[in-house]
């Protein structure tokens, strides 16, 4: 082998190694850090299994909200129509957050209570999120689960 | 009958802009030059048109005219006058078509200031840009009138997003915007490039600084964006990996990446088919950018609709522009020529180095970002990518990066001996380690980030400072290119600085506070004293007063709201922040929990500021580089 195609060759090995751990090292974190999206229905059916991290989607049950007067920690149920699950949230809750309105949760289920380490409540009034809005519309159309049309929410 | 006006000089336009696409292309193709004279007007009529149909618009908004249905949906009689400005771009079609006038007045720029360029060049860049500007007035033209009347008209207008109430949110935008579009400029002559199908460095020399700009603006923007998440959310929080801010950051990575190739190949002539690339990578993501924001395709807070023809136009438009942008380098880069050679120690590996990393943490994000979107268009679940993904892997391709900046500028070109930069920088590696290590014991919360984080600015900062000693005393002055890298280089360290400690140093409780109550926080000391009324222009606000104490002493009242906007009621939270250049103090005011207490959110965020000034100099540099002689004097040595 000459020097030129020698070096060339140690380029395309490092260059393939190199691509090699980053996809690793990419695969890696990313699994690691999905956090898949389950309304109630899915988690009670268990397909949400046992211990892992994940979010919850749906609307806040209305009547639901507790909060004992001076405390900061909250309790609610969500809904997507079929069924409910329990929330224990510490902390303050965002805005947009109420009872009748979408909600997507991040955390691990608890002896049958959802304990979320955050909330979000998405964007305005009338909007929906996207992935809540499909895997409710898709799983149930009852309700008042509103799935606003397209190009007519809030902008 | 305003509105029509608007409709027709839209329309217009996208004539204008067709036949600036087509006429000048074909003449450069056929070497006719009444064909390619074409270009110049064409662009100065198109700005003329979109800027008319803007100001309209903007008059619309002025002149609550709720007759207009984008004006009835995004303003509202009681709008203070100066948001009536702004949310001309408050929502879909508004931005879009800020988006293209931006586009037009760059578009006119480059019009005006390229008599140095050979005529075909000029005619090819302006065709292309042509060609952009086409698509995005069809676009908006048959998908996102704003024009579109709303019969009978409406008595009251459903009121801009209270969120965009906001001083930040009148630059965020525009700033972005000139930031994306600017990327066209790059973008068109690179396709002009393989269209001729050889680069000349003087060419490359008057492109340069349009890519400087248009990166300082995206810089600008970015930081912008990120300082009115951090006062406007009331979440504290400066940076979420949001898919929009990636999509901001993902072309701002490329234009990095671009401005340092290009500079390679403008001096070396050393891989230019790999700035060419970057040019059309740097602009295909802002397009995608723009459009993936707009298309609602992502769940985000800057998603405005979901319309399905909206999407395929999108898509199509994506398609044809990178798609046949990849077509035409695939066909022509290989008859590039590949310039000098190099050696392994040489700047031009320092510079190929910071390409390959700027541009893995490009693919990295873009990875993270659309892989939502591919689990769910397979069936693989409703997935979201955690922010922990980005910061882990950026922080793995940064940090090499960080190591390899202060000796760029210090290696030469070609080929140099290691150890001479090796001796040179030495003791500067050896006091920045020996910063991160008393940052680590000194700091409060004493961790491995804020020793990293002092290490690599201290590291950056000082042998940044190093290049310039050694430049002042070998030839005893910098060009403006030098400076402007230098203080590029020197905002990274601050930004370093901010970044990671207030990541590691930030504190944050939330807690339930009667009047009169306090909460210790290290040196500081909140004092709840109560929640008054307050009555705004449009809204009504609880306003909290928190006295805040560091070391016994006051200082400084701060006033949290809430505020109920009347038109749709919306609730936003205005933080109250004392800024300061060692620590930011942030109060938000949660929820009324009964009995007079009320939830708090305090936060003592240490540095954040610098991130937004390290961002501020690194815009700089980019003008301050972009200001160098040598890129007006050699366009110049052409018309001689």
């Amino acid at each position: 082998m000459n020097p030129q195609r020698r070096r060339r060759l140690l380029l395309v090995l490092v260059v393939v190694l190199a691509s090699g751990l980053v996809t690793a090292l990419v695969a890696m974190a990313l699994q690691r850090n999905v956090a898949y999206l389950y309304t109630p229905a899915e988690v009670l059916r268990g397909e949400a299994g046992e211990r892992a991290r994940f979010r919850l989607g749906g609307m806040v049950e209305k009547g639901s909200f507790q909060r004992a007067a001076g405390s900061m920690e909250a309790s609610f149920r969500v809904t997507d129509g079929d069924a409910q699950l329990p929330v224990r949230y510490t902390g303050i809750l965002p805005d947009l957050f109420r009872e009748g309105q979408a909600v997507v949760a991040t955390g691990r289920m608890e002896d049958g209570v959802f304990v979320a380490e955050n909330v979000l409540a998405k964007h305005d009034e009338t909007y929906m999120p996207k992935e809540v809005a499909d895997k409710m519309g898709v799983a149930h159309q009852k309700h008042e689960v509103q799935v606003p049309a397209p190009g007519t929410e809030q902008q | 009958m305003l509105p029509e006006l608007g409709q027709v000089l839209m329309a217009l336009a996208l004539l204008v802009a067709a036949l600036q696409a087509l006429l000048p292309l074909a003449g450069a193709h056929r070497g006719e030059p009444r064909l390619m004279a074409v270009a110049r007007p064409a662009s100065y009529a198109m700005l003329a048109l979109v800027g008319g149909a803007f100001a309209l618009l903007t008059w619309a908004f002025v002149s609550q005219d709720f007759s207009v249905r984008y004006v009835a949906t995004n303003s509202n009689s009681l709008l203070p006058m100066v948001y009536r400005y702004t949310a001309v771009w408050g929502s879909h079609e508004g931005s879009l078509l800020l988006w293209v006038l931006v586009l037009c007045v760059w578009n006119a720029l480059v019009a005006a200031f390229s008599r140095a360029l050979p005529q075909a060049v000029v005619a090819r860049v302006l065709g292309v840009l042509g060609i952009v500007a086409c698509g995005f007035l069809a676009f908006l033209i048959f998908t996102s009138n704003p024009f579109e009347r709303l019969l009978p008209a409406a008595a009251e207008g459903r009121d801009l997003n209270p969120l965009l109430q906001d001083p930040g949110m009148i630059i965020h935008p525009p700033m972005q915007y000139v930031g994306w579009a600017g990327f066209s400029v790059p973008f068109a002559f690179a396709i002009a490039a393989l269209l001729d199908g050889h680069i000349d460095a003087r060419w490359l020399r008057w492109v340069r600084p349009w890519t400087n700009v248009a990166w300082a603006f995206l810089t600008v923007g970015i930081a912008l964006g990120s300082w009115w998440a951090y006062y406007e959310l009331g979440w504290g929080g400066w940076w979420f990996w949001d898919p929009v801010e990636n999509a901001a950051f993902m072309p701002w990575l490329v234009g990095a990446a671009l401005i340092h190739s290009q500079a390679v190949t403008e001096k070396r002539g050393s891989f230019p088919g790999w700035t060419l690339l970057l040019a059309i990578a740097a602009f295909s993501l802002s397009l995608m950018g723009t459009f993936l924001v707009r298309s609602g395709v992502l769940t985000s807070v800057h998603a405005f609709a979901a319309d399905p023809s909206r999407g395929l136009f999108i898509l199509v438009f994506l398609g044809l522009v990178i798609g046949g942008s990849l077509l035409l380098y695939a066909l022509r880069a290989g008859r590039l020529d590949p310039g000098a050679g190099f050696r392994p120690a040489s700047r031009e590996t320092l510079l190929l180095l910071n390409n390959l990393l700027l541009a893995s943490a490009c693919a990295m994000i873009l990875l993270g970002t659309l892989y939502p979107l591919l689990a769910d268009a397979l069936e693989l679940g409703k997935i979201s990518v955690g922010p922990p993904y980005f910061g882990l892997l950026f922080f793995v391709l940064m940090a090499p990066l960080l190591a390899l900046v202060p000796l760029g500028p210090l290696v030469r070109w070609q080929r140099d001996q290691a150890s001479k930069v090796a001796a040179l920088l030495l003791p500067w590696l050896g006091l920045a380690l020996v910063a991160g290590a008393v940052a680590y014991f000194a700091a409060p919360q004493g961790s491995w980030k804020t020793a990293a984080g002092v290490t690599g600015a201290a590291w950056v900062g000082l042998g940044t400072l190093r290049f310039v000693w050694a430049r002042l005393r070998n030839s005893g002055r910098l060009t403006a290119e030098m400076w402007g890298m230098v203080l590029a280089h020197l905002g990274l360290a601050v930004f370093v600085v901010g970044a990671l400690l207030v990541e590691a140093q930030n504190v944050q409780r939330e807690v339930a506070l009667k009047p009169g109550q306090a909460l210790e926080l290290g040196r500081y000391a909140f004092r709840f004293e109560g929640v008054d009324q307050l009555r705004g222009p449009n809204y009504l606000a609880d306003r909290g007063h928190v006295q805040v104490l560091r070391d016994g002493r006051p200082l400084a009242l701060l006033h949290p709201e809430k505020r109920a906007y009347a038109s749709g009621g919306q609730v936003m939270t205005e933080a109250g922040i004392r800024p300061g250049l060692a620590a930011d103090v942030y109060v938000a005011l949660g929820e009324s929990l009964g009995d007079g207490a009320w939830a708090v959110r305090v936060h003592v965020k240490p540095f954040v500021r610098w991130i937004w000034g390290g961002a501020a100099l690194m815009a700089l540099g980019g003008l301050v580089a972009a200001g160098d002689r040598r890129f007006r004097r050699a366009t110049k040595e052409k018309t001689a």
